[in-house]
């Protein structure tokens, strides 16, 4: 019977199991309120109707009583609060040495890169059981990435990156939905994402064509505008040098500290003139209009890449430094 | 009988003078509030009518009914024209107008001419409004998100901007009206503990309309002025944030909730002691709860953000603020029903709409629990879930209260009585058709589907043909009180001045009154809300 009237969404990542549990508390808890506060009108409708000869008391209030309704709530309030906080929180932690993909939004697509180098629209793979990152941007309007079975949403905006993760737990493949009112054919920007079994997604994997993954698509992009004229990975570029950057804090000419993060790199591409490095001068070209969103990101996950890898970021990173190095000085 | 034919024909602000004229260029508070009323009953229909659009096009998976552009249009329209155009001036304007002088005994709102100037601008933006909707329409979403807003749609969103903007002003000042006349105009002997508890949400709303919407005026003006001269404020190419918008959009319109369901929560703590028999329940507390309500509401605004790009920590505390502003409304609802305790109560129509609201508020603020907890609002924001919830507030509370008050003081608006088993019929309708629409759509919503989609997958058929259905249903519980009430304004029972034998200085002078209220000024000796002296209506009048 319930086959034509589903009424729970597919339970598909760790965060869902999280989420539910939580949920199913608050709808207990409601359950109970409103069925508590209906029987009491009901009851006091019945006990207290009009009846010939009786008169209302006339009862002024009570603080204690106020005090105990204002109370007992809070409490519960706050311990609602709390567990709500708590997922959010794990929600917007994405671990350690989670597989990254590079999501572009546009009027009405979804674009996907994959660390080796797929790409994909509207449609996205991955292995059950590893922890995905997703680094979304947009091209024009705000988007949401929102995958129902996952209970992971998050909005996707033009001009920056804003990041998600997951780690799904169960093959299948599963709604993405545009949730952000994006125009014409919002409710057409829909897709899927695909589950697969380990295996399976070697499979996928070796059946793609990818050529080379995407720090080495961003290493040659980096060669071809001529980046490392200056980004050199000794002391001597006019440029800071860009081995071992990422996630470390810069030091910038105005006084501020800053983290070098997706959105840092991404910006001093764009605008270099926003943040620049103490010791440089500003005189890095705008790259504004320059290059496309996908293009942006391979060269993101170039500068990533870059890093000694202490992590070991899924293997991939740790295999473009090595060929990515010895190139480097030969540019200029 | 008798007594009867003599108030009828007894001179009141209805009769006193006849003619288009008299009413167009008018400063008596009750026939500007009529002006309203007529105005916002006809922008509920349009929105109504969008809404029941809307409707049918979901019933199919596909979309079908009517173009993707043409629904996107329908669901803004339907929003702007609901929230700017009807619920925003729904209860201050008409009822508040109406009322507010009478419950403090004063001859009129502290600024007539004002009064009438801020119905001029509604209508102005009004008819820019459907100007705007003939010639094209806009396809924003009533939240106008930029950048689509301002670079990409290529629809007539400056003009929607402009009518609300100007519409703003209509608020403003009927909110500023509200603030003056409830200091300076109050009755020699009506202290602030002695006010209605209406009196006392709608000096709350006053504040939010004062404080709040000269934000969002300044917001669409940017709006406007970035389409139009590309100024770069929220377009990140430019150096500008998209989501500075979404901040000050909803600095205002978060708030503007309250604008709506604070003047509502009024009605209902009037109509409960009514046909309780008895004095409210807390009276310090659920005015306290009001103006914290007003105060708390300007510190949650970013709760409508949690999934757009905001820090992690400042999605911590506007969760935990959202906590807080839960308590006054859980205060609220405890008190009406404690106020029903020992009480000597009746079921006439209007408290058949007060139960109603407390039953559909209460389960709009307990859905609003879910939302304000971070992990699951990640999951339900921007879904059907939100969409029920906001209903379940604004329609399933601020409308049922809307109605409400209109079923308790149509006898002094008009001086007729409405027919009361219709009337309980249709409230029992609206109650009904309400949840069929609405309750589905918190499943549709935690199974995952998306809020201003035009055509959706199958699996969520099912659940959109039960809200379809009901919707049906709620227009009709819509469309009767608005038959009984034109029907009641000729052939309903002549009222008598104090049929609900209700506490309140609007029951001591005619129905309907004269046009400066009061025969003699009144003076105050008696608590709000004074039934202990109030003699019940079966005992002035027979039958019940």
């Amino acid at each position: 019977m319930f086959d034509n009237l589903p009424l729970w969404p597919t339970r598909a990542s760790t965060t869902a199991g999280s989420v539910d549990a939580l949920f199913i508390f608050l709808v207990a808890l409601s359950a109970l309120v409103t069925a508590a506060i209906v029987a009491i009108i009901i009851v006091f409708a019945i006990q207290y109707r009009r009846r010939k000869g009786v008169v209302a008391e006339q009862i002024e209030g009570s603080t204690a009583l106020e005090i105990t309704w204002s109370i007992i709530p809070l409490g519960i309030f706050i311990m609602i609060f709390v567990w709500g906080a708590v997922i959010y929180f794990k929600e917007r932690t994405p671990p350690r040495g989670a597989t990254e993909v590079y999501v572009v939004a546009k009027q009405w697509m979804w674009k996907l890169q994959h660390e080796e180098g797929q790409r994909e629209i509207n449609e996205l793979h991955v292995p059950v059981g590893r922890d995905v990152k997703l680094i979304l941007t947009s091209q024009d309007v705000i988007h949401s990435f929102y995958v129902p079975a996952f209970r992971i949403k998050q909005d996707v905006l033009p001009g920056r990156y804003t990041t998600a993760w997951f780690h799904p737990t169960k093959a299948g493949t599963y709604h993405l939905f545009c949730a952000e009112y994006c125009g014409s054919q919002h409710s057409g920007m829909i897709g899927q994402v695909v589950v697969l079994e380990p295996a399976q997604y070697q499979a996928w994997l070796s059946g793609g064509g990818a050529t080379g993954t995407l720090a080495s698509n961003g290493q040659n992009l980096f060669l071809q505008l001529g980046c490392a004229t200056c980004h050199r990975s000794d002391t001597q570029g006019r440029g800071p040098n860009l081995v071992g950057l990422f996630g470390k804090p810069v030091q910038l000419e105005d006084g501020r500290t800053v983290t070098a993060d997706e959105n840092y790199v991404r910006e001093s591409i764009l605008s270099p003139g926003s943040k620049v490095v103490s010791g440089f001068k500003p005189i890095m070209p705008v790259f504004q209009g320059l290059v496309s969103e996908e293009q942006l990101n391979a060269l993101v996950a170039y500068v990533k890449s870059l890093n000694p890898s202490p992590s070991g970021a899924a293997g991939v990173a740790a295999a473009v430094p090595s060929d990515a190095k010895p190139q480097e000085p030969k540019v200029q | 009988m008798a007594t009867a034919a003599i108030t009828a024909e007894r001179e009141n602000y209805l009769n006193q003078e006849y003619g288009i004229k008299s009413w167009l260029l008018t400063v008596d508070h009750k026939r500007i509030a009529l002006l309203y009323l007529l105005s916002i009953t006809f922008f509920f229909f349009i929105g109504g009518f969008f809404a029941l659009l809307i409707r049918l096009e979901l019933l199919t998976p596909a979309g079908d009914l009517v173009q993707a552009d043409t629904y996107n249009k329908l669901f803004t329209m339907h929003g702007q024209v609901m929230v700017f155009f009807f619920l925003i001036p729904s209860i201050p304007a008409v009822l508040g107008n109406f009322l507010v002088p009478l419950m403090i005994g004063a001859k009129d709102l502290a600024f007539p001419r004002i009064n009438l100037l801020s119905w001029y601008l509604y209508i102005i933006a009004g008819v820019l409004m459907l100007h705007c909707m003939l010639t094209g329409g806009v396809d924003t979403g009533w939240t106008f998100y930029t950048p689509f807003s301002t670079a990409f749609s290529n629809t007539k969103v400056i003009e929607a901007g402009l009518a609300i903007f100007i519409s703003g002003f209509s608020s403003i000042l009927t909110g500023l009206n509200f603030v003056v006349t409830i200091h300076r105009m109050r009755a020699p002997g009506m202290t602030w503990n002695r006010l209605p508890l209406f009196i006392w949400a709608h000096y709350a709303t006053s504040i939010i309309q004062l404080l709040g919407t000269p934000v969002i005026a300044v917001t669409l003006v940017l709006v406007v002025l970035e389409r139009a001269l590309h100024l770069g404020i929220f377009d990140p190419t430019r150096g500008g944030d998209p989501l500075l918008f979404q901040h000050l959009f909803w600095f205002y319109s978060h708030p503007a909730v309250y604008i709506m369901i604070l003047p509502s929560m009024g009605i209902v703590s009037e109509i409960v002691p009514c046909f309780s028999r008895k004095r409210i329940f807390g009276y310090n507390f659920i005015a306290l709860s009001s103006i914290s309500i007003a105060v708390f509401g300007f510190l949650v605004w970013a709760h409508h953000m949690f999934v757009a790009g905001i820090s992690l920590y400042a999605a911590l505390i506007f969760s935990a603020l959202s906590y807080l502003v839960a308590v006054p409304s859980a205060v609220k609802v405890f008190n009406w029903t404690a106020t029903m305790y020992k009480g000597s109560i009746t079921f006439s129509t209007p408290m058949l709409y007060a139960f109603g609201f407390i039953g559909l508020f209460l389960m709009g603020g307990l859905t609003g629990l879910f939302l304000a907890a971070l992990g699951i609002d990640v999951h339900v924001t921007d879904t059907y879930f939100v969409v029920a919830h906001f209903h379940y507030i604004m329609v399933g509370g601020a409308v049922m209260g809307y109605l409400g008050g209109m079923h308790f003081w149509w006898p002094k608006i008009s001086g007729r009585m409405y027919p009361e088993s219709l009337g309980r019929l249709a409230a029992v309708i609206v109650f009904l058709g309400f949840n069929l629409t609405f309750f589905p759509q918190f499943i549709l919503g935690y199974m995952g589907m998306p809020r201003r989609y035009w055509q959706y997958p199958p699996e969520f058929q099912v659940l959109n043909v039960l809200s379809t259905a009901g919707s049906t249903i709620l227009a009709v519980g819509y469309l009767l009180p608005m038959v009984y009430f034109l029907w009641s304004m000729r052939y309903g029972k002549v009222a008598p001045d104090n049929p609900w034998g209700a506490s309140g200085l609007e029951w001591e002078t005619s129905s309907p009154p004269p046009t400066f209220n009061f025969d003699t000024p009144p003076v105050v000796t008696w608590e709000a809300y004074d039934y202990e002296h109030i003699p019940a209506p079966q005992e002035a009048r027979s039958g019940g």
